[in-house]
């Protein structure tokens, strides 16, 4: 297709779904912006979807999060048409979805989507290595071929010498295993998944969401995963969409959403999240807030005066080299003599990565006086995170704090 | 008072009036059948020449090889060799007391009937699981076959197509194709819903849906009313025999009308016995090729 990089790989628009007898009439209520229990009670329909823009892009694990009955999983449905929608389009790399005959859907499915299911979804009379191949053998693959490539699939989901095992024998990880190769056997460029870990039990969730994570920093599909489980949706996405009775809440990165819940339904939810785990140093960091870069003692003390601030970074060039205290510096030049240069001042201290969550922060944050620098694998100095950034993010609500904001 | 009052007795209709109806269905289905019997007949000429065909068959082959090609289905169906050798006593048994050749005739038009309710049930099952109004239309004529007493839809039957096996197999299809239907569109039915959402997720056309996934799910369901549709089919045996059709029911028949107590009973138990070694070997068939689903069995 001819699309360029930044368009989104899943473009919907306007996609609205009644249940019920009448659609017309509750869609043109919905249209007047008729609340979905009053629609209800008039028509007798059930409003599953309320009008849905949503734009997904490639290469993103993209969440759409909500409490059951939110209509999430008959969203995920439209996409490769399980469900037809009442109204609205949903291009699919440049392809109406809804303008696909049978035959054209059927390719469709078999080539651009493929699906993970909560249950599984498996055929218990095939055996595991046929489930994954399954979705080639509808194609018309050779047998040959299909096995070949479903070992593969089910090497890299670990799952090597379950081949003629009966879904029936496996737990329920390994079942997911097996759902998960089986999606990913068909090599289409779009993942679906809806549920697909809420049946495990929390340790083997885990696990499957660092899989589905590895496997992904691979593949770089575009994933469309679909959750009840914030914790899950803050952990894999790469955006999350929030949707309350059919219509979208909020869509954004996972720290935007936790930080600026939209409303408060949005911030209900996020109260309950374990932010320590959540939010990570290059979120909170500033800019620090002294920066030495002269060696000359007399001008860094100036400067922190000025600043009225008890520690200094020095910096040579644009390398982080250390923090230098106030005390240090007065001490210092108190003391007659030959002075010495910044860097003899100065101590190394412990520095933290972008990417470190705040879990990780708060011990070191804890034992040291000063704001904590945030330094890069490749060295690259980024800022720094105080004490009081960190209580403020574990306890402020929203922004009211602007120190919170990124 | 003269006249009756609708209060105290039902508002009749008149007897004219009844009777004038009565002659008109029977004349014209006896119009019906006058002109059109032959034509009809003629199109059950193959099942009558295959019936015929398969009875002399059993008839004519001897009765060691009938037994060991018995015993071999047996065994391969159900892997037991107690059950093999329980067949091998009881056809033993029925041979000796002098009923060989009314079970081979009774085996011949059971086997036909069974496979033409199959032949015909599955189809309408699946037909009716893919459309609620289907199901609709069907299930209560599936009530009426199965309620209706065999003695009243043998009549037209007979009128049409005179006494015979032929009568004899249709009145033992609709006698008991009802539960393969029933059990076929149940089957389907309960296929779980996200295993057949995989298949169409996956882009499976019908085709691959119905033989990949929906039919091999719903078969314990489809073996447990073929099974129903057996046991069933023996059972019209003996009513089947008041039509002509020869086998283990005439000589319960006769034993009915001359009281030949023993006579019944011997037969009656060789019906019995056909129809555990059906059942038995159709279920031990079903369990064996249903061993994956039953969970952790052969972990």
């Amino acid at each position: 297709m001819l699309s360029s990089p930044k368009d989104p790989i899943v473009k919907v628009r306007g996609l609205s779904k009644i249940f019920g007898k009448s659609p017309k009439a509750s869609l043109t209520l919905l249209h007047d912006g008729v609340p979905k229990e009053e629609i209800l009670a008039k028509t007798g329909d059930t409003v599953g979807l309320n009008q849905i823009d949503l734009d997904i892009h490639q290469g993103d694990i993209f969440v759409i999060m909500g409490l059951s009955g939110s209509g999430k999983s008959t969203l995920i449905r439209h996409f490769n048409r399980l469900i037809d929608p009442t109204e609205g389009q949903i291009l699919v790399d440049g392809i109406d979805v809804m303008q696909l005959d049978t035959q054209a859907l059927e390719q469709f499915r078999r080539h651009k989507m493929s699906m993970v299911f909560q249950h599984f979804g498996l055929m218990p009379h095939r055996t595991v290595i046929e489930n994954v191949a399954y979705g080639l053998m509808v194609q018309g693959v050779s047998k040959l071929e299909r096995t070949k490539k479903a070992g593969e699939w089910l090497e890299a989901v670990g799952l090597v010498g379950y081949e003629d095992r009966y879904p029936s024998q496996l737990s329920g990880g390994q079942q997911q295993r097996v759902g998960l190769a089986r999606a990913l056997c068909t090599d289409s460029e779009i993942l679906l998944m809806d549920e697909a870990f809420s049946a495990l039990d929390p340790l083997i969730r885990s696990e499957m969401q660092d899989q589905l994570i590895a496997l992904q920093e691979k593949l770089q599909k575009t994933i469309i995963f679909i959750t009840h489980d914030l914790d899950e949706a803050l952990r894999i996405g790469d955006y999350i969409a929030i949707l309350k009775d059919g219509k979208l809440s909020q869509v954004g990165r996972p720290v935007d959403i936790l930080l600026n819940p939209a409303d408060d339904y949005v911030e209900a939810f996020v109260r309950d999240v374990n932010r320590a785990r959540v939010l990570t140093a290059d979120v909170l960091m500033q800019p620090p807030a002294c920066r030495l870069t002269d060696e000359n003692l007399e001008d860094a003390l100036r400067q922190m005066r000025g600043e009225e601030k008890e520690y200094g970074y020095v910096f040579n060039e644009n390398d982080f080299r250390g923090i230098v205290s106030r005390q240090a510096i007065e001490a210092e030049i108190s003391k007659d003599g030959e002075c010495c240069e910044l860097t003899q001042l100065m101590e190394a201290v412990p520095s933290v990565e972008p990417g470190a969550s705040l879990e990780q922060i708060l011990p070191t944050s804890l034992e040291q006086p000063y704001p904590i620098p945030v330094v890069s694998d490749k060295g690259n100095f980024q800022g720094v995170v105080s004490r009081k950034d960190v209580i403020s993010a574990l306890t402020e609500r929203t922004n009211d704090n602007g120190s919170t904001a990124a | 008072m003269a006249k009756e009052s609708w209060f105290t007795e039902f508002p009749e209709m008149e007897r004219a009036d009844l009777i004038s109806i009565r002659k008109a269905l029977d004349e014209s289905y006896r119009e019906f059948s006058r002109s059109y019997g032959e034509i009809i007949e003629s199109i059950f000429d193959p099942l009558l020449y295959f019936l015929v065909w398969f009875e002399k068959l059993l008839l004519a082959s001897p009765w060691w090889l009938i037994l060991f090609v018995i015993v071999g289905l047996v065994y391969g169906a159900s892997r037991s060799w107690k059950l093999s050798l329980g067949v091998i006593i009881s056809f033993m048994l029925i041979g000796y007391f002098g009923m060989w050749e009314n079970t081979m005739r009774t085996l011949s038009i059971i086997t036909v009937c069974t496979l033409l309710s199959i032949g015909i049930g599955i189809p309408i099952g699946i037909l009716m699981a893919r459309s609620d109004k289907t199901q609709a239309v069907v299930t209560p004529v599936l009530d009426i076959m199965q309620t209706m007493p065999a003695f009243v839809y043998l009549i037209p039957v007979v009128m049409l197509l005179g006494i015979g096996k032929v009568p004899g197999v249709i009145a033992v299809v609709i006698y008991a194709i009802p539960p393969v239907i029933r059990l076929t569109n149940l089957g389907i039915r309960l296929v779980n819903k996200e295993v057949l959402e995989a298949a169409v997720a996956f882009g499976a056309t019908r085709q691959q849906r119905l033989w990949g996934v929906q039919l091999p799910l719903a078969m314990p369901t489809i073996m447990a009313g073929i099974n129903q549709t057996i046991m069933m089919a023996l059972a019209m045996v003996v009513i089947a025999s008041m039509i002509g059709v020869k086998g283990l029911g005439q000589p319960v028949l006769k034993s009915i009308t001359n009281q030949y107590f023993t006579m019944g009973l011997f037969n009656g138990l060789a019906i019995v016995t056909l129809a555990i070694v059906f059942d038995r070997v159709s279920q031990a068939y079903a369990r064996r090729s249903q061993r994956h689903m039953e969970g952790q069995s052969n972990a």
